[in-house]
């Protein structure tokens, strides 16, 4: 069970990234982007990560994916031209980017030992409660600096928005 | 019941990076390529979160928290300069966007 719902959502995600990767139009990539959060969220849960799973979807798929669909809406943006590639791109960039994940994978492969499989529910240290205990003990001093990072992209935005450039 | 290991999910992170990494470079809209990162931003917290199961220990989620409240702030004025851009130039294309080469 754990491995079907393994295979499952992450061919979900990754033909959703390739979609977004391919759509001309944006509100398409937008789509395509929520089924990415989605599909990554139900991961997180198999992992043990009850909370972040939730504020995956809270966050990410609810208000940031809100805000970009608002904004394609606003700006009533349309599907984007094609053409003007520069010839690096368009020659090297599927080999480096091959080579950049085969680095990767290959990495992965040497560096991490041989492990057991993920079992859902083998770890349950990633309750809501477990992660309010870190966050206000450990991480007490980063969680409140970034409420004041928050306060100032609160206030930063407001004033781009605002703001008419002669 | 058999699961999977670990190396799949963060093979799938690496993946998605990818992804993320030629939507950023290949798209020319500048919605999109600010969907492609957080697209990257993603594929990282994935294998945060798996690295945290591997190792039995919060602290990968609570990155993951971090990140995710970094942009979500990000997305904020991110898409605020996307206004701007476009009230002030009426485009959305990132190569018409070329003050600083001139």
């Amino acid at each position: 069970m754990d491995t079907f719902l393994f295979i499952l959502f992450a061919t979900i995600s990754v033909v959703c990234a390739f979609n977004l990767v391919l759509q001309t139009h944006p509100i398409s990539s937008a789509l395509s982007l929520i089924g990415v959060m989605g599909s990554l969220a139900v991961l997180y849960l198999l992992l043990g990560a009850e909370f972040i799973a939730m504020a995956q979807m809270i966050v990410y798929g609810g208000a940031v994916m809100v805000l970009f669909i608002f904004v394609i809406m606003l700006l009533n943006a349309g599907a984007e031209k094609s053409g003007g590639k520069s010839w690096f791109a368009q020659i090297l960039g599927l080999p480096l980017l091959s080579a950049f994940v085969a680095v990767l994978a290959f990495i992965i492969r040497m560096v991490l030992p041989a492990t057991s499989p993920v079992q859902f529910g083998s770890w349950v240290g990633g309750t809501a409660a477990d992660v309010g205990k870190a966050i206000f003990t450990t991480y007490l001093l980063p969680f409140e600096i970034i409420s004041v990072l928050i306060l100032i992209a609160l206030l930063g935005a407001v004033v781009l928005a605002k703001k008419e450039i002669e | 019941m058999h699961g999977v290991p670990i190396s799949w999910y963060l093979a799938l992170s690496v993946v998605l990076f990818g992804l993320g990494v030629a939507g950023f470079v290949y798209r020319k809209s500048v919605i999109t390529v600010f969907m492609s990162i957080e697209l990257m931003l993603n594929a990282v917290n994935l294998s945060f979160i798996a690295f945290s199961y591997q190792l039995q220990r919060i602290d990968g989620h609570i990155y993951t928290f971090f990140v995710m409240v970094v942009a979500a702030a990000e997305a904020a004025v991110g898409l605020a300069i996307i206004l701007t851009i476009f009230k002030n130039r009426g485009t959305l294309q990132i190569d018409e966007v070329d003050s600083l080469k001139n």
